[in-house]
C-alpha cells in the first residue's frame, strides 16, 4: 500500500544540504494496516503526511503509493491516487465559503458521484460526526470542535483507501476523541490503511497500535 | 434537524470565484475593448465601402474634353457636316464598352467652375473646351484604342480616365483599413491581458481553495473550467455591453457617410426630421452589411477569449502544485 525506501524531502529547490525536512525513510504499511506517527513538533510528521497525500513529491529515493511510483508518476495520474486518500489536516483547511454539508460533500462531487448518492452518504456522515443541525453552517459559524469534526467528515465519506490524520484530536473533547478513534477504527477493520499522526501520548496508550517514531526527519522506531 | 440543502452541481460553486472573479470591473473592461473593436471593425467596412464605391464609379465613367466643339469639321463621305462635338458623340456612341454619351450643358459647366470663377464661370471670356460624360457597360471600352480613334476623328481630343486618383483614394482607404484591423490586434491582445490579470487575481485570491480541491483530487481540467466558465461569461457580457453602446455611436458615423458610399446621397442619408420609425429604419440601413455579422460576433469573441485565456492561464498556474 505504501512504501518508502531511502525517501528524503527538502523545500529549498537548491537542494542545499541541511535543510532536509525528511532523511532516508525507509519503512512500509501494508494494506489494511494501522500506524501511529509519533514525535515531537518539527520531527516531521507533517511532512511526511505531505507526501503521503501527495501535496510533495520526494527529493530522492522512492516512495511507493498503490502500487505507483510517485516520483516519476504523470502528473495527470496523480488527482486519481488524490481521490483513494482521505486526510485530517491539522488546521481543518475547510473551505470558509461552502456549508459544512458542500464542504463534506466536495471529494464526492469531484468523483463525479451521483448527487442523489453523494447527498445520501454526506447527509449519514454529517449525523454521524453529530452536526445534522449544522449542516447549512459556514466554518466561521462553527466552534473549533466542529470544524474538525466537518474535516473528518470530508475526510472519510468518500472511503478512502489511505486514511491520513494530523492530530485529529486536537480540538475534540475526550467524547469526541474517542468517537473520532472509533470511527477510524473501524474505517481500518473495513479495509483502509490508517495513518494518525499524534501528540496525545494518552489516546495513544488507550489505542495501542504499530507506531512510526520520527526525530530530525529520521525514523528512529519502527514497529 | 436543518434540511440539506439540493444545489444542482452544475451550479456548485466549489471555488468561490463568484467573489474571486467581481462581476463589474472585468466586464467593464471587456466593454471598453468591444466598444474599440466595434470602432475598428465599423472603420475597416466603412473604408472597404469607400474603396468599393470609387472602384465601381471610377470603372463606371470617362470624361472626354473636346476644344473648340462647335467648329464644323470637314464633310466626310456622304455625311452631313457636323461639330466637332457631334463629331466626337458619334464615334463614342459608336464605341464598344459605352453605354452612353452625353455634352454637358452649359449651365452644368458654368455649375463645374463656380467654385473656382465664381458666376464669372457663367459667360467665360476663354472658349471652354465641351465636355463630354461617358457611361460605360460592362469591363468598358480600350481607353488607348478610344484616344486614338478621337484623335484621328476629332484632332485634340483628351480622355481622361479617373483610374489614377480613385486608385490613389483607394491605397489612402485600404490603409486605413489595415489601421483598423492593427487596433483589432491590440484590443485583442488588451482584452486578453485583462483577464489575465483578473484570472491570476482570482487564483490568488483562492489559492487555498485550490489547493484544497487539488488535494482532494481536482484535476487541472476541473479548476480550469471553473475559472474557464465563469471568465466566458464576464467576457462575453462585457462583449455584448461594448457592442450595444457603439451601435448609436455607429449609426451616427454612418449617418455621416452615407453620402459618400451611396449612389444616392440626398436619399440615404437620414434627415433629422420626420417620422422616428422611418428614421430609425433609415439609420439601420446605413450600416455595412459586415457591420450587421460583427457586432454580434462581438460578444461571442469576448467569450472566446475569455474561455481560452482563463484556461491557459490557470492551467500554466497549476504546475506550481504536484
Amino acid at each position: 500500500m505504501v512504501r518508502l525506501d531511502g525517501v528524503g524531502l527538502h523545500y529549498d529547490r537548491s537542494g542545499r544540504p541541511g535543510t532536509e525536512a525528511l532523511r532516508d525513510l525507509s519503512f512500509s504499511v501494508e494494506e489494511g494496516g494501522f500506524r501511529w506517527l509519533l514525535g515531537p513538533s518539527g520531527a516531521g510528521k507533517t511532512s511526511l503526511l505531505r507526501l503521503l497525500y501527495l501535496a510533495a513529491r520526494p527529493s530522492r529515493g522512492r516512495l511507493t503509493v498503490f502500487g505507483t511510483d510517485i516520483g516519476r508518476a504523470a502528473r495527470r495520474d496523480l488527482p486519481d491516487l488524490r481521490r483513494r486518500i482521505g486526510m485530517v489536516f491539522q488546521d481543518f483547511r475547510l473551505m470558509p465559503h461552502l456549508s459544512a454539508f458542500d464542504n463534506v460533500a466536495l471529494p464526492l462531487r469531484l468523483a463525479g458521484v451521483p448527487e442523489a448518492r453523494s447527498r445520501a452518504d454526506t447527509i449519514e456522515m454529517l449525523r454521524w460526526v453529530g452536526l445534522a443541525r449544522q449542516m447549512e453552517a459556514r466554518p466561521a459559524e462553527l466552534s473549533g470542535g466542529e470544524q474538525q469534526r466537518v474535516a473528518i467528515a470530508r475526510a472519510v465519506v468518500g472511503r478512502p483507501n489511505l486514511l491520513l490524520a494530523d492530530e485529529p484530536t486536537g480540538n475534540l473533547d475526550e467524547v469526541q476523541a474517542e468517537r473520532l478513534m472509533v470511527l477510524l477504527k473501524e474505517m481500518n477493520r473495513l479495509g483502509a490503511t490508517v495513518i494518525v499522526a499524534s501528540h496525545n501520548e494518552a489516546l495513544v496508550a488507550r489505542h495501542a497500535g504499530p507506531e512510526l517514531r520520527l526525530e530530525h526527519g529520521r525514523l528512529v522506531d519502527h514497529g | 434537524m436543518a434540511k440539506p440543502p439540493s444545489r444542482p452541481p452544475a451550479r456548485f460553486d466549489a471555488l468561490g470565484l463568484r467573489r474571486a472573479l467581481g462581476d463589474r470591473m472585468l466586464p467593464l473592461l471587456v466593454a471598453a475593448m468591444a466598444f474599440l473593436a466595434a470602432l475598428a471593425l465599423a472603420g475597416s467596412a466603412g473604408a472597404a465601402a469607400l474603396v468599393r464605391h470609387w472602384q465601381e464609379g471610377a470603372a463606371a465613367a470617362l470624361t472626354v474634353q473636346v476644344p473648340d466643339p462647335t467648329t464644323p469639321l470637314p464633310q466626310s463621305g456622304d455625311g452631313p457636316e457636323a461639330t466637332r462635338v457631334d463629331r466626337a458623340l458619334q464615334v463614342l456612341r459608336a464605341s464598344p464598352g459605352v453605354a452612353g454619351a452625353r455634352a454637358l450643358s452649359a449651365a452644368e459647366l458654368a455649375d463645374l467652375l463656380r467654385p473656382w470663377l465664381g458666376d464669372a464661370g457663367a459667360s467665360p471670356a476663354l472658349p471652354l473646351p465641351a465636355v463630354v460624360q461617358v457611361h460605360l457597360s460592362g469591363l468598358g471600352p480600350d481607353v488607348q484604342a478610344l484616344q486614338a480613334r478621337l484623335q484621328v476623328a476629332v484632332p485634340g481630343t483628351l480622355v481622361e480616365s479617373h483610374g489614377t486618383w480613385v486608385q490613389r483614394l483607394a491605397v489612402l482607404a485600404e490603409s486605413l483599413q489595415v489601421c483598423a484591423w492593427l487596433v483589432l490586434v491590440v484590443v485583442v491582445a488588451v482584452a486578453t491581458a485583462v483577464i489575465a490579470v483578473a484570472t491570476r487575481a482570482g487564483l490568488s485570491a483562492r489559492r487555498d481553495s485550490i489547493e484544497i480541491v487539488h488535494g482532494l483530487g481536482a484535476t487541472d481540467g476541473y479548476i480550469a473550467a471553473r475559472f474557464a466558465r465563469r471568465a466566458t461569461w464576464l467576457a462575453g457580457l462585457g462583449g455584448l455591453l461594448g457592442a450595444l453602446a457603439a451601435i448609436p455611436v455607429l449609426l451616427a458615423l454612418a449617418s455621416l457617410a452615407a453620402p459618400f458610399v451611396s449612389a444616392a446621397p440626398q436619399e440615404a442619408a437620414p434627415t433629422l426630421a420626420g417620422d422616428p420609425v422611418r428614421l430609425l429604419a433609415d439609420s439601420l440601413d446605413t450600416l455595412p452589411a459586415e457591420l450587421w455579422l460583427g457586432l454580434p460576433a462581438l460578444p461571442v469573441a469576448a467569450a472566446l477569449i475569455g474561455l481560452l485565456t482563463a484556461q491557459a492561464t490557470v492551467r500554466r498556474w497549476l504546475k506550481r502544485l504536484p
